[in-house]
Formats: structure tokens, C-alpha cells, sequence
């Protein structure tokens, strides 16, 4: 399933195009093309050149530090690594289950997280794209644009993504980087003010997830074909099930199928990932490559994410977002529903049922309960497994007797999905990309197709439009031959 | 407690008995003096010089100073406190003090007294160093990045709890704090997480095993109030019940 775009055979007679930085990451990352002399695309990649060394240096720390320490890995949905870690702490303490306070508690937690880091990446980093064309004027396209053409738009956004943080806030203590989450179970449960504070708005944001979720359909159907075929690619998908087949974001076994929605497997403990999810690594990446192990590394790659949660997914719990899967995975034809840009139809669905999932959740009588966490006997090792609002994320850990870590693993949405980011821009460099002189347009066109996989990504690259980015063009023999690039300012201007 | 003895501090007329210090009777009279390695509930030990005031225009370690009649003490001009400041930097710079990671933020006195002296960076360059943590103890956790040899745990393992468990070792750059082992190792000493030691450290390199985090954001001492409203954690801890040590103060 991996296209020949890969590597090129002759790389050394093709034009190099770089664009440099692509994004921060935690980092940053870029994106290489080969151009023949007949000026076809002969290889794509995209590297993330992040090392951020966690996995090392939580080595030699004390286990009940890692959800508050881990977390630290990421500022937009730190609540994803908090919770993962404290679900493999919850292993290590020998808590086998969660008291119901701590179990709704940490749900709650996580929808307002994934409710938040959905509206950010619709409704401040990608409706620019999609509501002013890819190739719009860069002075407009970005979330000033949407201000001054759409401000009841870019209001809801800011206001959806407040509301999130005010879950997260008031259940783990702060905004970003909250304590709520620790091993065994949480450390506050919520009173009834608090309650009340949320439930004032939520019907509200229920509405709001509706309208933008329409809003998408609106434009996605307006382009349909364009929109249906723009990066698209044939993958295996992998999310968390429910034990019943439900969505599920926080807690359950994984479930794979293959490009024409066949079940790979299903329901698998994920405490043994390692027995079916391997890495391959590649001399011109920083990051891994993960793959289904029975498919073998060529065929074995996957995506993960809103896309895959909510194709792989029998049903969804709450009423409106179930009839908008069912919309949804009609386009599919009895297949999975493969479009790249799916991924922001399916992220608002997603949207949607967080935050009536959020409106249930605050009517539960547990949420104010007092039996906060369950101990038992100190085990050796851990593993927590969430879908984040990007994908799968797995955290592992080893202690030794004294507590102390002595060995980690994380495996983060972003890595999940590398291939497919890479299968993704090399489609969209085939399709856009190939012959042409050098624009703007077209550069966005590669950031378009990223941007629709990870927010982690794209945050930066349409940070108002202010991503530094330099495309370079250069001759068989290495002379550069044109150069684009685009200021911190958002200008863009030919430099040579 | 009753006395007809006064100084001057910022103005204010502060009472105290013969033979009491200056910080002493400014606490007793509900003034805060910032401090990190005094107890009002110990010997006066002046070694962090956090405490330093203006007494009729010399710098003097309040914690250890005599109080007489006639002082005149700035404790609250900002050439004061941008001494106090300056010494919390360095103090912050030779360690690796990381806030957000840590169990006693919020609890900490080292931040408290940071936040109080309106210190918003550190400002010399960190010096980064090496250190690492004594997890050898089954209940209790020493770290040394957070250590600021403030002498509480060697004084009060000392004085109160007979054992000697803790010393202050080297000189100068290369101080550090050790335990009394064969091995050097805290987990092979007297040490016991019930001692009275184990609850003295101002910042958060004495803590209890396999506690993390427990007390939400929101709660902890130095969450919603400054200390110099709230006091000191250790002085906290042992309110109810003053400890009467010997030594050689005494």
C-alpha cells in the first residue's frame, strides 16, 4: 500500500524542494519533493524533526510524577498525555478499576479537552482553508479573515474552545497543565456550583457544534468531488472501541480494519499492544513508523483519529451525533470513508457528541461523589492507552522496586499517522504539484492535506499566517533556480 | 506576653521581650518577615539571609538579630527587598528548581517567598546542575535538585529526633547535603518518614514516597493567599504543638 513516491531511484539528477519549516511540532518538521526533468513529483517525504527526549529523561523519575510531568509533552491537548500516563500509573498501583467519581470525572475531563482542541483546529486553523479557498490571498486567509468576514463564526470558535477549557479548568484545576488525574483515580471531585456553572452554557454549545458541523457539510458538498478526492488515499484504520461497538474516546479495546472496512482485529486488550503494533524506522526520519505486525511493515500502516474513530465506530451514544455519522458514512458506499479532508467532517461529529456527551455527563449524581481513588499492590509496569483528539496515544512504563521509571514508551497520535502524512502530501504533490512553477497556492496545497491530520502540525503553520516557510527550486545540479518564501509576517515574496 | 520594649519597623511600634529576636517579635506582632531557612518553632539558624532588614542603615539577618529598643528596621523598601530578590535568584539558579513538575508547588516556601519579593525571573544564567534523587528510602524520597541547604532536617534530625540522620557536607559550590550511612544512602540510615524531620523542609526535597499531586490546584497553602498572610508550611505543621528543642542555641 505504500506508494512509489517514497524513494526515487536517481534522486541525485532530480530538482530538491524543501519547505522548511513546515510547522512546530513540538519542533519542527518540513517537506521534501523530487522533481524529474519532465518536472514529475519522484519523491515526497515529510520530516518531523522533533526530539523531545521524553521517553529518556522520565527515566530515573518517581512513577506518581508522570501525569503531571508527561503532560508537559504538549500544550494543546496535554490532557491526552495526563490521562494516558495516569492510566498506566492506575496499573502500577494495582488500582484494576476506577471508583465511578474518577471514571466520569476523567471523561468529563477528556470531552472538554477533545471539545476544545476540536473547535481550535476547525474554527481558528483550518476554516480559513475551507471557507476562503486553498488558494485564497494569504492576507486574508487566515482567522483575521475570519473575523472580519464570518465574526459570529470566529466568536463561536473562541467561545466553543473557552467553554473546553473551563471543563478542563474546573476538573483538573488549571486551563493547561492541570493536577486532576492521579494514580488510582483523581484528586477532587466537583461541587455543585461548579455544576451549575457548566450547565448553564452547554446547551448552547451543543447548538454551536451543530452549526459548524453544518457549516462543513455546506462547503464540503459544495466541492464535492474536489473535496472527496483532495489527498486521498487507501489506508487500514485503528481507533478504540467501546466493549458494545460505541464510539469511545477514554477507555476500551482497539479495533483495526483494513481499506475495505474488514476487520483486522478487534476489541484487543491494549495492555499488549506490542504484540500486534510494531515501529519500523527509516534513515531519513526522526520519527517511527508504526504498523500492524500481522500485515508486515509495506501493507501494516494505518490511520488513526477522528477519521478512523468515526469510521470504525458501530454507533455513537448521544442522539445527534449518531445521525450524523450515519450521513457521514453514507458517502462511503459500504467502505470506509477514505477522504483526507474527512477527517474535519468526522472531527465535528466528534465535536458534537463531546459536548452532548459533556451535557449527559453533568447530570450524573457521580460527579459529586467522595470516593475518589482505589489502591492495591504496587505493580511493575503500566500501560494507558486514550484516543487523544489526534488518535491512539500509548503510554508504557517499567519501574523498579524503588518506583523509579526505568523504562518508557510512548507511541503519539502524530507517529501513528506518519505514513499516512506522507502517503497523503506525495498524493497531493502528484495531483497539484507536478509541472507547475512555484506559488503560494501550491504550497499551501501540502499544508492543506497535514493540517487535516494533526492540529499539533498545522497549529503553527496557520498560526494567523504567520508560519515561516521557504520553497526553494533548485536545478539537477543543486543551483537554486527559485525561491519563494513567506515571512513571519505572513508576506510572501520571490527572493531570487 | 506583655512588654513595655519597642522597635521601629516600617514605622510601626513592634514589642518584644529581652532576649528575643527581631524576626521573632515581628512575627509574634503579625508583621512578615520573609524567610526560608528559620522556624519560629527552632533555634534560629541565619544562613539563607533571606530575612535580611535595614537596622539603622546596616544589613542585618534578622532571624539571629537581637532585638533592642531604638531600632529603626526597613523590612518592606524596595532596596530591601531587591536584596531579598537577588539572593532568591541565585538561589534558584544554583539549583534546578522546576515548579511546574513539582509535587510541593504551590506548598513551596521557596516560591512563596519568590512570588513575594515580586521576583519574575531568575536573572542570572541557571547554572544547570547535575543532580539527582535518593529514592532509596521505602517510604520517604530525597531531591537533590531542590535542596537549598537550609540546615532545617540536619537541625531538626539533630535536636529533636536524636538520630543525626542529615549533615551539611563540602564547602562553598560543592556543599551538599548528606545522610549518616554506611552506604551514603538515605534508604540505609535511621531515617524513619515519622520523624520530625521529614516534615521541616521548606521546598520539596524531603517528600513522602508514592504521593503525588494529591491535594488539588486550588487548595494548596500558598493558592489563594500570600505567606505573608498564610505563614510558613512548617510553621503550619507544628502550630498546634510547639516543639521545645535543645542545643546549642539554648
Amino acid at each position: 500500500m505504500t506508494s512509489a513516491l517514497e524513494t526515487a531511484d536517481n534522486p541525485q539528477d532530480m530538482k530538491r524542494i524543501v519547505i522548511e519549516p513546515l510547522t512546530r511540532v513540538e519542533g519542527h518538521g518540513k517537506v521534501t519533493l523530487l522533481q524529474g526533468s519532465n518536472r514529475s513529483i519522484q519523491q515526497a517525504r515529510l520530516h518531523i524533526t522533533e526530539f523531545r527526549g521524553f521517553e529518556k529523561f522520565i527515566q530515573g523519575r518517581p512513577y506518581w510524577e508522570l501525569p503531571v510531568l508527561v503532560q508537559r509533552l504538549c500544550g494543546i491537548c496535554p490532557v491526552s498525555h495526563h490521562l494516558a500516563a495516569a492510566k498506566a500509573t492506575d496499573m502500577i498501583v494495582g488500582a484494576s478499576e476506577l471508583t465511578p467519581t474518577a471514571e466520569k470525572i476523567r471523561r468529563l475531563m477528556h470531552f472538554g479537552q477533545t471539545l476544545q482542541s476540536h473547535a481550535l483546529h476547525f474554527f481558528h486553523l483550518c476554516s480559513p482553508d475551507l471557507l476562503f479557498g486553498f488558494d485564497d490571498d494569504i492576507r486574508h486567509r487566515n482567522i483575521v479573515g475570519i473575523i472580519e468576514d464570518s465574526p459570529e463564526i470566529a466568536r463561536q470558535g473562541v467561545l466553543l474552545r473557552k467553554y473546553g477549557q473551563e471543563v478542563i479548568r474546573i476538573t483538573s484545576g488549571k486551563r493547561i497543565h492541570g493536577t486532576g488525574a492521579i494514580p488510582g483515580g483523581i484528586n477532587k471531585s466537583l461541587t455543585q456550583k461548579e455544576i451549575r456553572y457548566l450547565q448553564g452554557d452547554i446547551g448552547q454549545m451543543i447548538a454551536w457544534s451543530q452549526g459548524a458541523l453544518e457549516l462543513l457539510k455546506k462547503v464540503f458538498f459544495e466541492h464535492y468531488n474536489y473535496h472527496l478526492g483532495f489527498g486521498s488515499i487507501e489506508s487500514n484504520m485503528m481507533s478504540m472501541i467501546r466493549a458494545d461497538g460505541a464510539f469511545e474516546l477514554y477507555h476500551g479495546g482497539l479495533r483495526a480494519r483494513d481499506r475495505n472496512g474488514e476487520s483486522i482485529f478487534d476489541h484487543n486488550d491494549y495492555r499488549n499492544y506490542d504484540q500486534y503494533i510494531r515501529e519500523s524506522v527509516k534513515d531519513w526520519s526522526y520519527m517511527k513508523f508504526p504498523f500492524i505486525s500481522a500485515l508486515g511493515q509495506e501493507n501494516g500502516w494505518y490511520r488513526v483519529g477522528p477519521l478512523a474513530r468515526v469510521n470504525n465506530c458501530d454507533f455513537f451514544s448521544t442522539p445527534l451525533a449518531e445521525e450524523a455519522r450515519k450521513e457521514f458514512i453514507a458517502i462511503g458506499d459500504g467502505k470506509p470513508v477514505q477522504s483526507t479532508l474527512g477527517y474535519h467532517w468526522a472531527r465535528l461529529i466528534e465535536l458534537l457528541h463531546c459536548a452532548e456527551a459533556i451535557a449527559e455527563l453533568l447530570g450524573d449524581r457521580d460527579l459529586v461523589g467522595k470516593e475518589l481513588r482505589n489502591m492495591g499492590n504496587l505493580q511493575s509496569s503500566g500501560t494507558g492507552v486514550i484516543e487523544a483528539p489526534r488518535g491512539t496515544l500509548f503510554h508504557h512504563y517499567e519501574i523498579d522496586e524503588l518506583g523509579i521509571v526505568t523504562k518508557a514508551s510512548l507511541i503519539v497520535s502524530t507517529t501513528n499517522n506518519n505514513q499516512a502524512m506522507n502517503e497523503s502530501i506525495r498524493k497531493v504533490a502528484n495531483q497539484y504539484l507536478d509541472g507547475h512553477r512555484l506559488t503560494e497556492a501550491l504550497l499551501n496545497q501540502v499544508e492543506v492535506a497535514i493540517r487535516a491530520y494533526d492540529p499539533c502540525l498545522s497549529c503553527a503553520t496557520h498560526a494567523i499566517g504567520k508560519m515561516p516557510m521557504e520553497l526553494n527550486l533548485c536545478d539537477d545540479d543543486g543551483e537554486l533556480i527559485d525561491r519563494l518564501e513567506k515571512r513571519a509576517d505572513g508576506r510572501i515574496s520571490r527572493t531570487i | 506576653m506583655s512588654t513595655d520594649k519597642t522597635f521601629r519597623m516600617d514605622g510601626k511600634a513592634i514589642p518584644f521581650e529581652a532576649g528575643e529576636t527581631v524576626m521573632d517579635a515581628a512575627l509574634r506582632a503579625g508583621e512578615y518577615i520573609p524567610h526560608l531557612c528559620h522556624n519560629p518553632n527552632f533555634p534560629p539558624h541565619g544562613s539563607c539571609r533571606v530575612c535580611v532588614v535595614d537596622v539603622n542603615g546596616k544589613h542585618m539577618c534578622s532571624c539571629t538579630l537581637e532585638a533592642a529598643e531604638h531600632m529603626e528596621v526597613d523590612n518592606s523598601s524596595d532596596a530591601i527587598i531587591d536584596k531579598r530578590r537577588t539572593l532568591l535568584q541565585m538561589l534558584f539558579v544554583e539549583g534546578n528548581h522546576t515548579c511546574p513538575a513539582c509535587e510541593k508547588s504551590g506548598d513551596c516556601q521557596l516560591q512563596a517567598v519568590a512570588y513575594h519579593t515580586r521576583m519574575l525571573s531568575p536573572h542570572f544564567t541557571h547554572f544547570f546542575p547535575k543532580r539527582s534523587i535518593d529514592p532509596s528510602h521505602p517510604d520517604m524520597m530525597f531531591y537533590y535538585n531542590r535542596c537549598i541547604l537550609c540546615g532545617l532536617c540536619v537541625r531538626v534530625s539533630r535536636d529533636v529526633d536524636k538520630k543525626s540522620v542529615f549533615a551539611i557536607s563540602g564547602r562553598g559550590i560543592d556543599s551538599r547535603l548528606v545522610f549518616n550511612s554506611p552506604s551514603g544512602k538515605l534508604g540505609d540510615s535511621d531515617f524513619s518518614a515519622t520523624d520530625e524531620a521529614a516534615k521541616v523542609c521548606p521546598v520539596g526535597a524531603i517528600l513522602p514516597k508514592h504521593v503525588g499531586y494529591e491535594t488539588p490546584i486550588g487548595q494548596r497553602l500558598y493558592d489563594n493567599k500570600p505567606i505573608s498572610v498564610v505563614g510558613d508550611t512548617i510553621a503550619k505543621n507544628h502550630s498546634e504543638k510547639p516543639v521545645v528543642i535543645g542545643g546549642p542555641h539554648e
